[in-house]
């Protein structure tokens, strides 16, 4: 972990467990960074690359958790990045599944990866024409009950206040 | 449009160059038709015959799929009742819709159960089917599956049990005895209705809509 | 292998010379080659998903994967679900073990909110899990062996399933969907007399394995149609994610539960159970090996496990409980590979993200699509079934 902090600029080390930790880093150098991890620092096997929307900051969060298979140590490299400008440098030379992570990033929070393989063709969904599902802003009850003719006579109880009726009346 | 189905003109494999136009060529353009029952007593023998050979298409929809497995085996045999699956839809009367439709699947599914041969009937699994059940918020997912297709039988539960499976069969076979399993003409009657429905939900409509 | 009697000399100066990149142009209007979509109404593929594949002649030239079948969006669903009210759900996300999801997202919140569970229920925990992964294995190896033309396996192993879903009905009230570990601990204790149903479920697994080892593994077709077909190079391991015995089947230990033991793991005797061939019928032999060594721990366990304890940590209220900020990942290894939860909660009663690590992810778009090329049609089934995809892990 030092090696990483004198050479590259992070932030915000954070130990989850034993043998997680997470550390944030700029943009800029983020694949840098991971392409370092993979190479010198044995974190061969990439676990998962996701995103997180922080709507209230503006910022998307994506994760990339590498995993070291010989230590059995796992590092969540995060990276922010604004939610107007949502872009990113691609990866998918340096693992063979990226290609296929960011193609679904794309499609569902709509950040964009230039250059990698087919990330504009569409994964999951098709004919979607909305915003990105993902993001926080998309209201998907409001979605599919304008779109999926919702039956009648359905009680559409909001699970919370349902179960705190039923199950806790006496609870405030 | 899809590529696929733009007029084109190809070349054969001995050189010549052929017109075609895949709506026409390869796709019926005609609109379902109603069929008008039959003598009563012929119908009767026919309903008979229908509700003891009920073949399924074997297109796992949903997670429901996975009850079917077992209702195939030993256990629970189905085929002791003249139920069997059948790899493609020309082959098949009943079509199982195992759990939740993602659009995506609706799309293939209508197209599915147009290329079915009369008569045919259609079996809805599990709750997601009826209202959405677990999925009823989903964005993907369609919350009501009678407004795309004619259903015969729903199966609530999630995830139904395979004896509920059997009930469920036993119940349509009742229905086609009865002569009420009719869903291939309340298609036919609100076929403009059906499509209209399919349209909306379906936003990249991008094949023929008679699919036989 | 020499056949006396047919003389095939292999005719390769019909098919298109690799480009640089190892890949070849198609010209579709050249009359050489066919489209050929496999699925998703295809009695030969895993699940709900589709492949288009390009042919020449019947080998597999260039293949597409089509997913989102099966898309319900769970990961948004739980962002507008309390913590409690996801646990339903998550257990939909795969259908044959959802187990492991309810296992990953338990813990998973557990080590966001601090709280350390009962003995007991780590012991029942454990179990859950074994049994889980049994009877996924056995719906699997019907399923392989039918991809090579061989239906009574099928008819055998869903049987014995069957066996095992009435133990699990009788632990904890479902057949497919369990819901059973609760965030904090388990729903129940075992019931009365459980153990020695559960050891007959197992001796007649066992001895229908005998039976499966000799139809299946030592049949001259499934040999001479899985030997050498399907080749994992080690080095892609590392490459495209490859996990569970997909890995293990390459020489690679890659164990979850051996690497990272959780819950009671670390107390039970066993191996991780390694290949050396990498091809079809070596992942179907180390999954079977495999199948073995899931009722010899079950086995373990109940000799282990204590007869009563507690089975669930003094949790919050649920419809309050606030998880602490933070994030985290939990994993657990599922007869398919690398199971894992990444959670991010932001303090509130809602999860801000929670995002699942199918093994499929991986295993049925790059590595399949790789895989593929230059196979057989008649075996792309075989080939799909042995890296066990599960379509549902993939999309959601």
């Amino acid at each position: 972990m030092n090696d990483i902090k004198t050479k590259f600029d992070i932030t915000d080390i954070i130990e989850q467990r034993e043998n997680l930790s997470f550390i944030t880093i700029p943009k800029e150098h983020a694949i840098s960074l991971v392409t370092y991890l993979r190479d010198v620092k044995g974190f061969k096997h990439l676990v998962l690359l996701t995103a997180a929307d922080w709507l209230e900051d503006e910022e998307f969060q994506l994760t990339y958790l590498l995993n070291n298979p010989d230590e059995k140590s796992d590092l969540g490299v995060r990276v922010f990045i604004s939610r107007e400008d949502a872009t990113m440098e691609t990866a998918h030379h340096l693992w063979e599944q990226v290609a296929t992570y960011q193609r679904e990033l794309k499609e569902m929070f709509g950040i964009d990866f230039p250059g990698s393989p087919d990330v504009d063709k569409p994964f999951i969904l098709e004919g979607w024409d909305d915003k990105p599902p993902y993001r926080r802003d998309f209201d998907t009850k409001q979605y599919s009950e304008d779109t999926y003719f919702p039956r009648p006579g359905r009680e559409s109880n909001d699970p919370a206040e349902y179960m705190k009726k039923k199950l806790y009346p006496d609870e405030k | 449009m899809k590529e696929d189905f733009k007029k084109r003109t190809v070349i054969s494999p001995e050189g010549k160059p052929i017109e075609i136009d895949p709506l026409k060529d390869y796709f019926s353009d005609a609109k379902p038709k109603v069929y008008k029952p039959a003598h009563p007593i012929i119908e009767k023998f026919a309903n008979w015959a229908r509700a003891n050979s009920l073949w399924v298409l074997g297109f796992g929809t949903g997670c429901g799929a996975i009850e079917m497995r077992p209702l195939m085996t030993p256990r629970f045999d189905a085929y002791r009742y003249g139920i069997q699956w059948r790899p493609t839809p020309r082959q098949a009367s009943v079509f199982v819709v195992s759990g939740y439709l993602s659009v995506k699947t609706l799309k293939r599914v209508v197209r599915t159960y147009e290329q079915m041969q009369n008569p045919k009937f259609v079996i809805a699994l599990g709750s997601c089917t009826i209202n959405g059940g677990m999925y009823w918020d989903s964005y993907n997912t369609i919350n009501r599956l009678d407004h795309y297709m004619p259903v015969d039988v729903y199966i609530a539960g999630c995830m139904p049990r395979p004896e509920s499976l059997l009930a469920g069969f036993d119940k349509l076979k009742t229905i086609i005895t009865e002569g009420r399993g009719e869903g291939a003409n309340t298609y036919a009657e609100k076929f403009d209705w059906y499509k209209a429905n399919q349209k909306k939900v379906i936003k990249d409509w991008d094949m023929p809509d008679y699919n036989w | 292998m020499k056949n006396k009697l047919f003389k095939i000399t292999e005719d390769r100066s019909q098919f298109p010379e690799k480009n640089a990149d190892g890949k070849i142009d198609i010209d579709l209007s050249s009359h050489k080659y066919l489209k050929l979509w496999q699925g998703p109404q295809h009695p030969g593929i895993t699940g709900n998903m589709a492949l288009e594949l390009t042919v020449l002649g019947d080998e597999v030239m260039h293949c597409e994967t089509h997913v989102g079948y099966l898309h319900r969006g769970f990961e948004k669903l739980m962002e507008r679900r309390k913590y409690i009210q996801c646990f339903p759900i998550v257990c939909r996300v795969a259908v044959p073990e959802p187990d492991f999801n309810e296992y990953c997202f338990a813990s998973a919140m557990e080590e966001l909110a601090g709280i350390e569970i009962p003995e007991m229920a780590k012991w029942l925990r454990t179990l859950v899990l074994e049994m889980s992964r049994l009877q996924s294995y056995l719906m699997w190896i019907g399923g392989q062996s039918g991809a090579f033309g061989s239906g009574i396996i099928g008819q055998w192993a869903n049987y014995l399933r069957d066996l095992v879903l009435d133990r699990f009905e009788e632990l904890t009230g479902g057949r497919i969907y369990h819901m059973y570990q609760l965030p904090g601990g388990v729903r129940g204790l075992l019931p009365d007399g459980f153990k020695e149903r559960m050891e007959e479920t197992l001796q007649t697994i066992e001895k229908f394995m005998g039976d499966i080892d000799k139809v299946m593994f030592n049949n001259a077709v499934f040999k001479k149609r899985s030997v050498g077909i399907g080749y994992i190079d080690p080095a892609w391991i590392n490459k495209f994610g490859i996990t569970g015995p997909n890995a293990r089947a390459a020489g690679v230990a890659k164990d979850v539960r051996k690497d990272y033991p959780y819950l009671k793991y670390a107390d039970l005797d066993f191996d991780a159970i390694v290949g050396k061939d990498s091809d079809i019928y070596t992942r179907a032999d180390v999954r079977r090996k495999d199948l073995l060594l899931s009722i010899d721990l079950i086995r373990q366990i109940f000799a282990k496990m204590p007869e009563k304890g507690d089975i669930k940590a003094k949790t919050p209220n649920v419809l309050h409980w606030k998880v602490p900020k933070g994030e985290t990942y939990s994993r657990a290894e599922c007869t398919r590979g690398e199971y894992g939860y990444y959670m991010v909660s932001d303090g509130t009663e809602y999860p801000r993200r929670i995002n699942v690590r199918g093994p499929s992810y991986t295993h049925a778009i790059a590595l399949l699509e790789k895989m593929i090329i230059n196979t057989n049609i008649a075996d792309v089934a075989g080939l799909m079934v042995s890296l066990h995809t599960y379509p549902p892990e993939i999309e959601r």
